[in-house]
């Protein structure tokens, strides 16, 4: 037994894809070596990854597979003697098995005789095995993007491959892939070490030794030591903090080798622009890190991480250089805030109609005009029913909503598309109402984003979400599999999460949604369709529900997105108790024999009545069920889903009681219509929640 | 005294001209062949047809150009100090690319004084891509102390086809490199030659600011739009016209296939390529009309990669012919 080391050098592998890709690669070996039988299973693993390699350690691999034995079956005994002589046919079989005919032996199963062996099937060396399998599972990696650069374009990867290390112990494994063949030798950090090669003895001596070629193959490691020098570096500052930001310290970590942080600044009067426009700019094109005070404003500096470290001389050219492209971005980002506001947003409405939004559907001055009134029939509807909202603000938030789409911050910084809009018109006098709708309108922009802050915001936001996902669905341009190009589930999501998640409930549903964009009939069944599977993506990737509760919720109504929420959580807090599984295993059996009875034609018509001679068990349960039918519809109007299901449950020994005594399929017409329908009723009552039948019970 | 050796001792940064003069050697002596700038109108060194239409095909090329690129729409009247309607790029073309292009690559930049030690490089993910071209490849932006200064790209392919043997594709933004090298804070204060017989300091500015003032002005006030159109129409009329012809190669003698101007096609192709830069930069494309203009020009763009691709081909077949007879 000996550790294995294995290790791709790659030409600098695209940020965003490397986490995956060393998950991958961990997990692809691991596999490959419990199936080989060169490891049992829950072996010891480790994996590394920097831009330029991705590596993975196994403990404790066998030298050897063992041997194994197997049994084989071959000829009917019938076949394989004749007259106490073997056959051909057995010959060959022992052959096959690789034994003398003699050792041959029978075995005797449903079909007879058969001849049978032992067959040892001997198991190969380790290198051998890695050599032979680890290429293939190079080459079944994922990546969003990959590349081919040999002549004849014999393998595609995510970069060109330029060296690899496969140590089983001390010995190299010949493994092959990408025109390179493994040895012991790796490379350190191409500045700080250079091109010289780092000789590696045994695989524990990889991180060390790599640690001396200034690499830190640990991503964590990594991470840390990138996080712990900007707390340092930012202490320069007396109570400065830096902006947290994950994602972004992720983009480093997985940008660098050998990281290191310096913090440059800027000059003061910057700081009259927007945050908004100067973290964006510090972040998205520049990769730096906003700094602020302790009352969380921003200063004028910035951290940037560097894939080096330097002495005093280097840092002062390599400061320089950050300040001086950040210096000319802010410059422009000033001279286009200042010259975007020489033309009012008002102004700009009539400009949108020579901007498209998409060729059949029109300029977005068509588009603003749907959505003004898709914004109008929601803002009635949500007033009708009780929830107060600014109406006006809310129009005139819609009628300037994408006239931001005309100014030159956000044609040369896209995502800020509706903040700018937002800051314009809180800077040109338009009240609160009407410059947050319209800063809030793309929010959420993700799962994890937030929602619009106001109720004017939300219905902008979902107006304008529902007309570009009603139009393109009218066009026949709905998502596929793995095609979205409109982000049309995004949008969908991003309706489910608002109605879901507002601070004050809107009193909408998504079927409201529907019928206030008017569709025609084919087109609003599929949009109906496409926005319940994402309150479905929602219970479940969000609200992290189980697949069964989400299912059982759905089935019983998927238009109140608020209202399945608040069902789900009721569902997964009382499905671990007896009585709700008991229950939920006789609704199954209950739906499960009124199917049966629908299919033979036997479900009664009406309500057969539960009167007359009735089975006491029946008659129980009858009773019973009315009782907590009542209890039940009070309960669910209010929204007080936990206590009806625990209301239904306390049924649990009258069911039991009925099931165990009574065949609901009595050979008696009369009395087998009286208790489908007792079954029927039963089911109808307390399916308004949840449908239990889909719960899965375990066992 | 090369241009290097001169600043080393004098402690100064390259002059614009020294920048060339030492990445052009550079490569000339790493095996580039040094070409002229394409004199027909190019947004980038990629669409000269030194790059365009010799990463077609199997030959192998190994090339290097300075390239001028108009772009329209970063036009500023010379008022930007960062942003030119015309700026030059090296362009470096090794096709199939060496092992070692990336360390080949940081060289150069030592080459042209960088100290490796004291800056900050990356090499962070982006792929370019021409769709009007069929064109796209893999690789990255190289940063440098936070700001971009080389383009670095993998074709994978050109005129809508798979590139066996690709190409590896170094392009340089001098401009930008100058004013970082020199470090100023205008593009018109770079220096770019300092006379050697008066030490005066010839500027960037002295040399582009008139045209910089001028070809925006153009472009942006004067360039009169239905003529703009009538040109873009004429030479795509021309164009498909020579495609059209390009389509019956098999039929052509040796000597008029020789002869066939797909290299005139191609310059065609650019002129509506560049017509529609300076009718897009002043705004006088309507959104809606932007896609099928693009499209047309693809047409015509793809076309001629297909027939330079053909020509080729044809062309081999006939010299297997003649080799084997």
């Amino acid at each position: 037994m000996a550790d294995f080391l294995f290790e791709v050098g790659l030409e600098e592998v695209p940020a965003r894809m490397i986490s995956s890709a060393q998950a991958e690669l961990q997990q692809r070996m691991v596999k490959m070596l419990e199936r080989e039988r060169l490891v049992g299973s829950g072996a010891q693993a480790k994996s590394f990854a920097t831009p330029r390699r991705l590596a993975v350690w196994v403990a404790g691999v066998a030298e050897r597979q063992e041997d194994v034995a197997e049994e084989l079956v071959g000829p009917s005994v019938k076949v394989a003697y004749k007259d106490g002589v073997a056959t051909p046919a057995a010959v060959a079989f022992a052959k096959k098995a690789g034994i003398e005919v003699s050792a041959l032996k029978t075995v005797t199963n449903a079909k007879g005789e058969y001849l049978a062996a032992t067959s040892m099937k001997a198991g190969r060396g380790a290198a051998e095995v890695i050599a032979a399998e680890l290429p293939k599972e190079l080459a079944g990696i994922y990546w969003a993007k990959n590349m081919y650069w040999r002549t004849g374009k014999p393998e595609r990867f995510v970069r060109p491959v330029r060296w690899m290390v496969a140590l089983l112990g001390a010995r190299v494994v010949p493994v092959e892939f990408g025109g390179k063949t493994a040895g012991a030798v790796t490379c350190g950090h191409r500045v700080l070490f250079g091109d010289e090669p780092i000789a590696l003895k045994a695989p524990g001596d990889y991180e060390d030794a790599l640690l001396g070629g200034f690499v830190i193959a640990d991503v964590e490691a990594r991470r840390q030591r990138i996080r712990k020098a900007l707390d340092k570096v930012t202490r320069e500052i007396e109570g400065a903090r830096w902006r947290e930001d994950l994602g972004l310290v992720d983009k480093l970590t997985q940008l660098t080798e050998w990281p290191s942080v310096l913090m440059g600044r800027f000059e003061p009067e910057f700081l009259t622009l927007p945050e908004e426009v100067l973290v964006t700019v510090m972040r998205d094109h520049q990769s730096y890190f906003a700094v602020e005070d302790k009352d969380g404003k921003l200063v004028p500096n910035f951290l940037t991480v560097l894939n080096t470290e330097t002495d005093a001389a280097g840092k002062a050219v390599i400061r320089h250089g950050n300040e001086t492209v950040l210096r000319a971005r802010f410059n422009d980002a000033r001279f286009f805030w200042e010259f975007d506001q020489r033309v009012l947003l008002v102004e700009r409405v009539k400009l949108l109609e020579n901007v498209t939004f998409q060729k059949e559907l029109g300029s977005y001055a068509a588009k603003t005009e749907r959505v003004g009134a898709l914004a109008a029939k929601l803002s009635s509807l949500v007033v009708s029913h009780g929830t107060p909202l600014d109406a006006a603000a809310l129009s005139e938030a819609v009628g300037l909503a994408k006239t931001d789409l005309t100014t030159e911050l956000v044609k040369e910084f896209t995502e800020l598309q509706g903040v700018v809009g937002g800051l314009y018109a809180r800077t040109q006098g338009f009240e609160a109402a009407v410059a947050t709708a319209i800063y809030d309108q793309y929010k959420p922009e993700s799962m994890d984003d937030l929602v619009p802050r106001t109720i004017e915001g939300a219905l902008l936001a979902i107006a304008d979400k529902a007309d570009t996902i009603v139009g393109m669905f009218g066009l026949g341009l709905e998502p596929t599999g793995s095609k979205d190009p409109f982000a049309l589930r995004r949008a969908a999501n991003g309706i489910v999460k608002v109605l879901a998640e507002t601070k004050i409930a809107l009193p909408l549903t998504l079927g409201d949604i529907v019928d206030a964009a008017s569709l025609n009939e084919t087109v609003r069944l599929r949009v109906e369709v496409f926005l319940a599977e994402r309150l479905e993506f929602y219970l479940r990737e969000v609200k992290g529900q189980a697949y069964d509760v989400v299912k059982a919720v759905l089935a019983a109504g998927a238009n109140d997105v608020r209202d399945a929420v608040a069902r789900a959580e009721a569902v997964t807090a009382v499905r671990g108790s007896a009585d709700f599984v008991a229950v939920s295993a006789a609704f199954k059996r209950m739906k499960n024999i009124l199917s049966q009875a629908k299919e033979k034609g036997e479900l009664p018509k009406g309500d057969e009545g539960q009167s007359g001679d009735l089975h006491p068990t029946q008659r129980e349960l009858t009773a019973r069920e009315e009782e907590i039918a009542i209890g039940v519809k009070k309960m669910a109007e209010e929204r007080e889903y936990k206590r009806a299901l625990e209301s239904i449950a306390t049924l649990r020994p009258h069911v039991d009681a009925f099931f165990d005594q009574v065949m609901v399929m009595d050979p008696d017409p009369k009395i087998r219509a009286s208790r489908l329908s007792l079954l029927t009723k039963i089911v109808s009552n307390f399916s308004g929640i949840a449908d239990f039948s889909e719960i899965v019970v375990a066992g | 005294m090369s241009g290097l050796v001169s600043a080393v001792a004098e402690k100064r940064a390259l002059t614009f001209q020294e920048l060339l003069f030492t990445l052009q050697r550079f490569w000339a002596d790493r095996g580039c062949v040094l070409q002229q700038p394409y004199d027909v109108e190019v947004g980038a060194g990629t669409m000269s047809p030194d790059t365009f239409l010799r990463v077609l095909g199997p030959k192998p090329v190994r090339i290097a150009y300075a390239q001028p690129s108009r772009r329209p729409a970063d036009g500023r009247y010379g008022e930007n100090p960062n942003r030119l309607f015309r700026h030059t790029q090296l362009q470096v073309i090794l096709k199939p690319p060496p092992e070692r292009i990336q360390e080949i690559y940081l060289e150069s930049l030592v080459a042209i004084g960088i100290d490796l030690r004291e800056h900050d490089i990356k090499f962070e993910e982006d792929n370019w891509e021409w769709p009007v071209g069929g064109a796209w490849g893999v690789g990255w932006q190289v940063m440098m102390d936070g700001q971009e200064i080389t383009q670095f790209t993998y074709f994978q392919q050109c005129g809508g086809m798979d590139l066996d043997p690709i190409s590896g594709e170094i392009t340089y933004g001098l401009e930008r490199m100058a004013q970082f090298l020199q470090d100023v804070d205008s593009v018109y204060d770079v220096v770019w030659a300092v006379e050697p017989d008066t030490g005066r300091k010839v500027t960037y500015g002295e040399m582009q600011l008139a045209g910089e003032q001028q070809w925006s002005a153009y472009s942006f006030d004067y360039a009169d739009v239905s003529s703009l159109w009538k040109h873009l129409e004429m030479y795509e009329k021309e164009c498909l016209g020579l495609l059209e012809q390009a389509k019956r190669f098999e039929e052509m003698e040796p000597q008029k296939l020789m002869r066939f101007p797909v290299l005139g096609a191609y310059e065609l192709a650019l002129k509506c390529s560049h017509m529609f830069n300076l009718l897009d930069a002043r705004g006088a494309i309507s959104v809606t009309e932007r896609v099928g203009v693009m499209a047309r020009i693809r047409t015509l763009v793809v076309g001629v990669a297909k027939a330079y691709a053909a020509q080729s081909e044809a062309l081999r077949s006939l010299e297997r012919g003649s080799a084997a007879g």
